[in-house]
């Protein structure tokens, strides 16, 4: 079990490999999809304040206002494949590093860990309310009226936030990897057999 | 005797779908983490699912934040008007809502807004079925009646396929074989989708949506049950043997557990068609019964 803390410098990210079982410390960021698409159009420096040496959890989670402060109830991660065609430019404009999500991302966000120094980590999807405990402390929120809750950038203090190193900066990719395995699998397990009669 | 209020019973039946893991769900997932190796990433993974679930029924929390579309199954003797029970359940799902049991799910396919309270057109989806034979309807009267509620996540249903058999791609022609080839498609094109290990709800025969039907049918079904007819039972037995070879393991780290379950309908056909469906359901397999029987209600997930 590897320890990371927020803010990241490159060195600590680059010591990260495929398979890795970490636990993530610190302040982090949510964005889906209207903020992917914003923080690609725009270049907004408070954006980048956060940001800089951060991870990006794609998430849209339940909130709970209580007492004037927000507490996050369930919050898992959701599928990062939507995020492709933008995440490449987020990390290199912001800084970010490491994105957090389900599902792994493709080729340009794999290069851009590559360049950048930065990481995919997984979550387990549907860990929803045991993710949504590693969540000490709700520190701000951008862009909430003009997105709504779930597409909000929720700036979040986490502690040992659990998470799996996936696509790390070496180019390493479990998710090609597995896929690939399976595959072949697949590909001996459709092999004709007797009383296949195939098309 | 007028017709009794449910609606508390409905949003109780509500809370516990969203929030407790069934017996076999559980049961399942615990049989699978004993067979993983010890300290693999897919043991720990299907340990901390277990964990969640445990948290999400002690705090009443929704055990996935995706509450996902609400299918409900009511069974139900003479003399319960379903227009009555349906405004009943609806009054439920919206309080459920309300109590943060369900996330507001329920958005208009054109524009998108979200209605806020999980009620919309078709939303929920009720069916209704008879409990009583036709000689007795008439003796039987407001005393029983049971409600089965299914869960079913976004990233779930994304992933779930229709075929149309013949398919050349996969070289699967009109007979079980074709099916098999279907079915290992079909979860080597979900991974990195729906949540994994799944449990597959399988359609063969019918119509484009009676075929849909048989195939979400079948996640009504226990996990530990036996499929009365002994040629899909051999068939269920073999697929998710198969299946776990695959290698995809949970959430896709790799492993020996891509499926919990795999459950298999069959209606007849007409001659020109040949369909597959498959519905996926996600690890976070949310379903949960409640009986109303002589004015008292029991649950059962
Ligand atoms: S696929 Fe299931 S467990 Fe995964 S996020 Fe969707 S509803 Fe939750």
């Amino acid at each position: 079990m590897k320890h990371i803390s927020l803010p990241a410098d490159e060195s600590a990210i680059r010591g990260l490999t495929v398979g890795d079982q970490v636990l993530v410390s610190g302040v982090m960021v949510t964005a889906r999809d209207a903020a992917h698409k914003y923080l690609v159009e725009n270049d907004d420096p408070d954006a980048k304040k956060v940001l800089a040496g951060s991870m990006i959890y794609h998430c849209g989670p339940v909130v709970a206002r209580e007492e004037g402060a927000y507490r996050f109830v369930s919050a898992g991660p959701t599928t990062s494949e939507r995020e492709e065609p933008y995440e490449a430019a987020v990390i290199r404009r912001y800084g970010v590093r490491g994105i957090i999500g389900k599902g792994g991302m493709g080729a340009r966000t794999l290069d851009a860990l590559k360049t950048s120094g930065a990481a995919y980590l997984h979550a387990v999807g549907g860990l929803a309310v045991l993710l949504a405990k590693s969540v000490e402390k709700v520190e701000g929120v951008m862009k909430l009226e003009e997105f709504g809750v779930p597409e909000a950038m929720w700036i979040i203090r986490v502690r040992d936030f659990p998470a799996v190193v996936t696509m790390d900066s070496h180019g390493g990719n479990l998710h090609a990897e597995i896929s690939r395995r399976s595959a072949e699998r697949l590909h001996d397990l459709l092999a004709p057999s007797p009383g296949d009669t195939g098309v | 005797m007028p017709q009794p209020d449910l609606t508390d019973h409905f949003t109780e039946l509500i809370r516990r779908a969203s929030t407790v893991l069934p017996s076999d769900v559980g049961a399942a997932i615990r049989a699978a983490a004993d067979h993983e190796d010890e300290g693999s990433v897919a043991r720990r993974v299907l340990l901390s699912l277990l964990e969640n679930a445990a948290a999400a029924a002690r705090e009443s929390s929704p055990i996935c934040q995706d509450t996902g579309t609400l299918t409900f199954h009511v069974t139900h003797d003479a003399g319960f008007s379903r227009a009555v029970l349906e405004d009943q359940i609806r009054e439920a799902v919206a309080e459920a809502t309300r109590r943060s049991f369900l996330r507001p799910n329920a958005v208009n396919a054109l524009t998108g807004k979200n209605s806020g309270n999980n009620l919309g057109t078709g939303a929920p989806l009720v069916f209704f079925h008879d409990a009583f034979g036709r000689s007795e309807a008439a003796d039987t009267q407001h005393s029983t009646l049971s409600a089965t509620l299914l869960l079913k996540g976004g990233g779930s249903e994304n992933v779930s396929i229709q075929y149309s058999l013949p398919d050349e791609r996969l070289g699967a022609g009109r007979d079980y074989a074709g099916v098999r080839r279907c079915i290992l498609d079909a979860v080597h094109r979900a991974q990195g989708y729906g949540c994994a290990p799944g449990t597959l709800g399988i359609g063969i025969g019918g119509d484009r949506m009676t075929s849909h039907m048989t195939a979400k049918e079948q996640l009504l079904r226990r996990l530990d049950d036996v499929n009365p007819d002994p040629d899909l039972a051999a068939h269920e037995k073999e697929a998710v043997e198969k299946l776990n070879t695959l290698g995809i393991g949970p959430m896709g780290f790799g492993g020996r557990t891509t499926v919990l379950g795999v459950k298999i309908g069959a209606r007849h056909r007409v001659p020109a068609s040949f369909f597959v469906s498959i519905a996926y359901m996600c690890w976070a397999f949310r379903r949960c019964t409640m009986t109303w029987k002589d004015g008292t209600a029991s649950f059962e997930s």
